[in-house]
Parts: structure tokens; C-alpha cells; sequence
């Protein structure tokens, strides 16, 4: 898939958080990095559809996104979207929340959505967990179901603003080891994460976002074994400090 | 939430407040255990009022029931009408009070906010006066029974507005944002996600409401309304037997009340699906 932008900037209420992001790449696993507060969800939010930029313009495939809320909601129905933490509807249980959207914006039946959410759980390793609600689940089990939801409308692109940061380390292995079975199988997506590991061995491309802007862009192998801002040199370093 | 989690290890849940409160758990009490317990407080409680009763030198008779039984039902009936009348309005109130204070118009957003708090902030007899006397001759309003029940709406409503509009912004952001992300119009948004949690988060403190419109309809005696209260006024200003006729008072209103308390209990731990 082309994703093309065009000097993309952002401002909240006056201060400006993305400064002219231009990027045009075929992505099939791009992983945003990055220091917290450089930008990334923001990034990720007008990709997703969920944003408008302040300025600028973004292609996917060749097709230029309008930024108008009635087209953006349908933009937003092509993809799939995960959320840090929270994402689920909490008054409904697991199968529900996958099977919802289904019926009400994919306009699929009763049954071809029940099955459909089925399935897509019962890969995912939730077969014991359909009829329990949110709070009922353990934050890995929680982000396999929201990645349920998110791959059931069989969207063209995945996007996961940091899934594994509010969890404990073993669920986000569990999670991540999702991600890269749906990489493998052909599931085609857009990743923010602090996961450097995850960033430079299951994603083919990785962007460095900085103080909102997109300082490097590029094979996951050549941002990783060859930084060329000082940036991301320091970014890089300090990572390493504390790893066995 | 009795349910075990299965699959990879389970997250450590959080133990209610109440635990740490309580040395157990009262939920885990065996049922048997409950009622006798509660039975030998009931025993105990009325046993005291008794003595006090006693001690007082007091002779309590219910002797004037069996002469005023219609006008004592009649009574019960009229605070039964005026507060679920008063419940719908103020229900309505409410709701609109609570979405006028997230209002973007700022003059619409300022009347709701002062509203709730002159309301909140002034006791109910001031408002059933001023409202009966000044509001309702200046506008004509004379029937007694209307009166009181859109005062008793209006007082009602300031509550039901905050209990709305807590539960409104406890509503987790994130589960908004992924109603968008999913697709859903803002009116599907409404109708699949934020009123059914609405719902499950109100209805407790909102059963709990209606317990006190009853309660507080007593307070329409003031203005000669012939609900229960008032009708006990009346049959005791005849009769002198006022501590019959208050006890029973009571207790009609408890009969009321006891099990919408229960009702509120039980959505309490139905809906709890927790954040």
C-alpha cells in the first residue's frame, strides 16, 4: 500500500505539534518511533482518519483523502484501529464487541456476524473468553480481543497506536507475537510502539519521529545499524543502556 | 463478578473498597445466615421503640384506621401519583439540565449550572413556598396538585441533572475515540455506546431518587396538598392520636420505599461492569 504525505502539519489550540511531515512509501509494516511527546499518535490519528491536519495532504494508494467529517468516516471504515488501552465498549462482552460494528456499519447479518467475530477470536486464543466483558479480561486477552475487532471488517490497513504500553511484559510479547502472525499471514499495518526489538525485527520499514518532525524514514535494518541524526543516534543510545 | 478468568494468567483484580472497610465480604454470607441476622435486628429495633414507647408512658392504637381507611388510602394513592409524576418530569429536567451544562452556548450552560445550584443549595420548604406563592400566583398556577408536583419536579430534577452528568463524565474517552475508529455515526455512537452505559451507571443513584421523591412530597403538606402526609395531619388534628397516626405514617412511607431501596441495591450489583 502507497501512503503518501504531503507537508502535513498539526496544531492544537495554537501550538503546533507536527511540523511538514512528508513521507511516500509503500508500506506493508511501518513501526513509528520515537520520544513520547514527539507527535507519533498524532501522526497515526490522521492517517487513521481520526484527525484532519491542520495543513497539507495525504494519498493512500493513490487516492487523495478528503478531510471532511462524512468522508473521513468512511475512509475510517476501511481500516482497523487499536488503542493503547480502552479501546473496547465496556458494557458489552467479547464477542459483542467485535460483532457490533459488523452488523451496524458493515451492514453484514445476524449470523454472518457472529461467525465471522467467532472465528477471528477463536484464532486469536479467545474461544473461552466470548461471553466475558472487559473488565472480566487481563490486558493481553483485552488487546487480542480490540485486535479482533479491528482485523473483523477485513480493513486494507492495520494501525496500532503503542498496544503493548499499558500491559505487563509477558502480555505484550502475546500481543506482539499476534502482530507478527497477522504480518506474516499478509495483514498489512502501521504500528507506534517503544518496542524497539518488535520495530527492528518485524517491521520492514521504521520512521523516526522527533519533536514532530519525521527526522528518518527508512528500512528497519538501515534506521537501526546506521542513524544518520544525531537524534536518533542519542534516541537509539540511550535504549541500549539498560537492555541485558 | 463472581466469574474466574481463564486463558494466560489472569490480572490481579482490584479488591472493592468495601473489603478493605469490612472484615468480609457481605455479599459472601450465606442467605440463611442473612435473614436470621437480619431478623434478630428487626426483633431488636422494634423491641427498643417499644421500651422508649414504655418509658415515655405513650399508648400507641391504631384503633382509627378502620374509621379513616379511605381516607388513608386515598392519601397513600396521591403521593403514589405525585411522585411518579414528579419522577417523569424530573427525569426529563434532568436529562436536559444535564446536557445544557455541556452546552457549547455559554448563556444556555451558565442557566443550567445556577439552576442545580440554587436548588441544590436551598432547602425544599423555601422552594415549595416561593414557588406556590410568588411563581405560582403570578401565573396563574392554582391547582395545588399541579403546583406540587413541578415543584416537586423541579426540585428533583437539580439532582437527577448531577447524577447524569456524573455518570456522563466518568464515560471513558478512549471508548469514544474507538466508536469513531470503528465507523460508528454520532448518532450510532449515542444509541450503541454511551447511552447503554448511561443507563447501567444512573439507574442505581437514580432508584435511590425516587425513594427521596417520596420522601420529600411529604413536604407538599405545606401547601394543603391531600397526599399522605397531609391526610395524617388532618386525621390527627381530629382525633389527637398522634403517635398512632405518625408511627403508621412512617411506616406507609417505608412500604414505599423499603423495596425501591432494594430495586437500587439490585442494579447496583447487576450493572456493575466496572470501568
Amino acid at each position: 500500500m502507497r501512503v503518501k504525505l504531503e507537508h502535513l502539519c498539526r496544531s492544537f489550540d495554537g501550538v503546533e505539534v507536527l511540523h511538514d511531515i512528508s513521507f511516500d512509501e509503500e508500506v506493508a509494516s511501518l513501526a513509528i518511533i520515537g520520544p513520547s511527546g514527539g507527535g507519533k499518535s498524532t501522526l497515526l490519528r490522521i492517517i487513521g482518519g481520526l484527525l484532519a491536519p491542520t495543513s497539507g495532504s495525504m494519498e493512500i494508494d493513490g487516492d487523495p483523502i478528503e478531510f471532511d467529517e462524512a468522508a473521513l468516516r468512511n475512509y475510517r471504515t476501511t481500516l482497523g484501529f487499536v488503542f493503547q488501552d480502552g479501546g473496547l465498549f465496556h458494557h458489552l462482552d467479547a464477542l459483542e464487541n467485535v460483532a457490533l460494528p459488523l452488523r451496524t456499519v458493515h451492514h453484514l447479518s445476524e449470523d454472518e456476524a457472529q461467525s465471522r467475530s467467532l472465528e477471528l477470536l477463536e484464532r486469536l486464543g479467545l474461544a473461552d473468553s466470548l461471553k466475558k466483558r472487559p473488565a472480566q479480561l487481563s490486558g493481553g486477552q483485552k488487546q487480542r480481543v480490540a485486535i479482533a475487532r479491528a482485523l473483523a471488517v477485513r480493513p486494507r490497513l492495520l494501525l496500532l497506536d503503542e498496544p503493548t504500553s499499558a500491559l505487563d511484559p509477558e502480555f505484550t510479547t502475546e500481543v506482539l507475537d499476534v502482530v507478527r502472525d497477522l504480518k506474516d499471514e499478509g495483514t498489512r499495518f502501521i504500528i507506534v510502539t517503544h518496542e524497539m526489538g518488535f520495530a527492528r525485527h518485524a517491521c520492514d520499514k521504521v520512521a523516526f519521529l522527533y519533536d514532530g518532525r519525521l527526522l528518518e524514514h527508512g528500512d528497519a535494518a538501515r534506521i537501526f545499524d546506521q542513524p544518520q541524526t544525531a537524534e536518533l543516534k542519542r534516541f537509539l543510545s540511550r535504549l541500549l543502556e539498560w537492555s541485558i | 463478578m463472581s466469574e474466574q478468568k481463564t486463558g494466560s494468567s489472569p490480572q490481579v483484580r482490584k479488591r472493592p473498597l468495601g473489603n478493605f472497610l469490612f472484615a468480609t465480604d457481605p455479599g459472601s454470607v450465606r442467605p440463611g445466615k442473612t435473614a436470621l441476622n437480619y431478623l434478630l435486628v428487626c426483633v431488636a429495633v422494634i423491641a427498643l421503640v417499644w421500651v422508649s414507647l414504655g418509658l415515655a408512658g405513650i399508648s400507641v392504637n391504631f384503633d382509627f384506621v378502620a374509621q379513616y381507611r379511605t381516607r388513608i388510602w386515598d392519601g397513600f394513592c396521591m403521593t403514589v401519583g405525585i411522585s411518579a409524576a414528579s419522577l417523569v418530569a424530573s427525569l426529563i429536567i434532568g436529562i436536559l439540565v444535564a446536557l445544557g451544562q455541556g452546552a457549547r452556548f455559554l448563556p444556555l450552560r451558565y442557566l443550567c449550572d445556577l439552576y442545580v445550584k440554587i436548588i441544590r443549595g436551598t432547602p425544599l420548604i423555601v422552594q415549595v413556598y416561593f414557588f406556590y406563592y410568588i411563581i405560582g400566583t403570578a401565573w396563574g398556577v392554582d391547582n395545588r396538585v399541579f403546583a406540587g408536583i413541578l415543584i416537586l419536579s423541579f426540585f428533583s430534577g437539580a439532582y437527577i441533572a448531577e447524577i447524569v452528568r456524573g455518570s456522563l463524565m466518568s464515560l471513558d474517552p478512549t471508548q469514544l475515540e474507538a466508536a469513531r475508529a470503528v465507523g460508528f455515526t454520532r448518532w450510532q455512537t449515542m444509541r450503541y455506546v454511551v447511552a447503554p452505559q448511561l443507563v447501567a451507571r444512573t439507574l442505581p443513584a437514580l432508584t435511590g431518587q425516587v425513594a427521596s421523591i417520596i420522601k420529600d412530597s411529604s413536604l407538599l403538606s405545606v401547601i394543603a396538598v391531600i397526599e399522605l402526609t397531609q391526610t395524617m395531619r388532618e386525621i390527627t388534628a381530629t382525633n389527637y392520636n398522634f403517635f398512632g397516626g405518625f408511627l403508621l405514617l412512617g411506616a406507609l412511607y417505608l412500604v414505599l420505599t423499603l423495596p425501591i431501596m432494594a430495586i437500587s441495591r439490585h442494579f447496583e450489583k447487576k450493572l456493575d461492569y466496572a470501568r
